[in-house]
């Protein structure tokens, strides 16, 4: 799947990490950027769980960023996931219009 | 269903929150609220009802009762909240602004078919009633009895000062009514009651008295919206030593007596029957004090 618009989902507040996604053109793949306050500790199990999720949801042709304060993983995985739905438009029991007012 | 849970305080926590879910368990509360509802931007449920449902898993919330308040089925929101935190089972699942047995009809039939669906049985995870409406107030004995699930109700006091175009005033006088009145339906019913919040987390004063009063008119516990409150509700709703001795000696002494035969007594020249009793055995398991 790649997505339909673009999307995000967390805050920059501490222990929380913000997730933006925007569809690239077709056949582009992955472009995934993380920056991290604990980047030097964290950072290589960042990147796989960032990749799981999106393997799970099968995404294409998707421009990912994360910046992360410090989140621990059920956060990570909860803001990566709600993004990716976002962005798939497929995001239910919420007020979509006022999130596409705020699209990135 | 009905067990002795210790709920003097009940916590709220933002469920979009995760560093404050995350510490939600470190600070002593009876009782945790992860809330989905008026605590989350019509904008962020399906951020909330995701985070909340990632960090219950894996969250260590220590001792404490967590809890999850989902929204109204009414709204957009309460069905893919339920569809996520039902098969989660946290200890109980609050119900705002109930307003009739119907809606808890409605709700039970919800939660039951999801709690089938997973495998899950009907009697583990209980149900918190919120009354925070005028209608609620006047339908809250039916509410309170009608069913095994509920095993508290709550007042909420900012919703129901909003409710009756009331302004709310620190003596409660406008809610006065709808307080006693929830306190003798859940009293009827043998279920718990916790009071509404109170908003001023710097007036600590205000909080003690507020509290003070709650629980001489009958609540198990309070609501409250900062770690900080925490432990005044504690100190109000912890008996003190002088008071747990009296009542062990009462239990005791009840015991004994009964043995030989005798239902009253006395001690210090003061008749002890079956409501000192019972209230003498209340007070200690709120002090976690058995007697041999």
């Amino acid at each position: 799947m790649k997505p339909k618009i673009a999307a995000q989902a967390g805050t920059f507040e501490s222990s929380d990490v913000i997730v933006l996604i925007e569809p690239l053109p077709d056949k582009s793949g992955r472009k995934i950027e993380i920056s991290s306050s604990v980047m030097q500790q964290f950072g290589e199990s960042f990147t796989e769980i960032v990749i799981d999720l999106l393997d799970q949801f099968e995404m294409t042709d998707i421009h990912l960023i994360a910046k992360d304060k410090g989140a621990l993983e059920p956060t990570i995985k909860a803001r990566l996931e709600t993004a990716i739905k976002r962005s798939l438009d497929m995001q239910e029991g919420t007020l979509k219009q006022q999130i596409s007012d705020e699209k990135v | 269903m009905k067990k002795f849970k210790n709920r003097r305080t009940m916590l709220y926590i933002p469920g979009n929150n995760p560093a404050m879910i995350q510490q939600g368990g470190i600070y002593g509360a009876d009782s945790i609220l992860l809330d989905l509802e008026d605590a989350v931007a019509l904008n962020q449920k399906d951020a909330a009802r995701t985070l909340v449902r990632n960090m219950y898993k894996v969250t260590d919330f220590y001792d404490a009762e967590v809890c999850v308040r989902v929204n109204h089925l009414s709204t957009p929101f309460g069905l893919a909240d339920l569809e996520e935190i039902v098969p989660l089972q946290p200890s109980a699942i609050r119900y705002p602004k109930t307003e009739s047995p119907e809606e808890v009809i409605e709700l039970l039939n919800i939660i039951e078919r999801i709690e089938e669906r997973h495998g899950l049985p009907h009697n583990k995870m209980t149900l918190h009633a919120m009354i925070e409406t005028a209608m609620g107030v006047q339908n809250v004995f039916s509410i309170a009895s009608k069913f095994s699930r509920i095993d508290a109700i709550t007042i909420g006091g900012q919703d129901l000062t909003a409710d009756m175009n009331i302004i709310p005033t620190p003596d409660g006088i406008g809610i006065d009514f709808a307080r006693k009145r929830i306190i003798m339906a859940a009293k009827a019913s043998h279920i718990d009651v916790i009071d509404t919040v109170f908003p001023d987390v710097n007036d600590e004063e205000g909080l003690r008295r507020e509290t003070e009063y709650a629980k001489r008119i009958g609540f198990t516990g309070k609501a409250v919206i900062n770690p900080r409150q925490i432990d005044i509700v504690h100190e109000v709703y912890t008996p003190t030593e002088e008071e747990i001795r009296k009542a062990y000696r009462i239990v005791r002494e009840f015991r004994i007596n009964s043995a030989a035969g005798i239902g009253v007594f006395a001690i210090d020249g003061k008749m002890i029957d079956a409501p000192i009793v019972a209230r003498a055995e209340y007070l200690l398991r709120l002090a976690n004090i058995t007697v041999d």
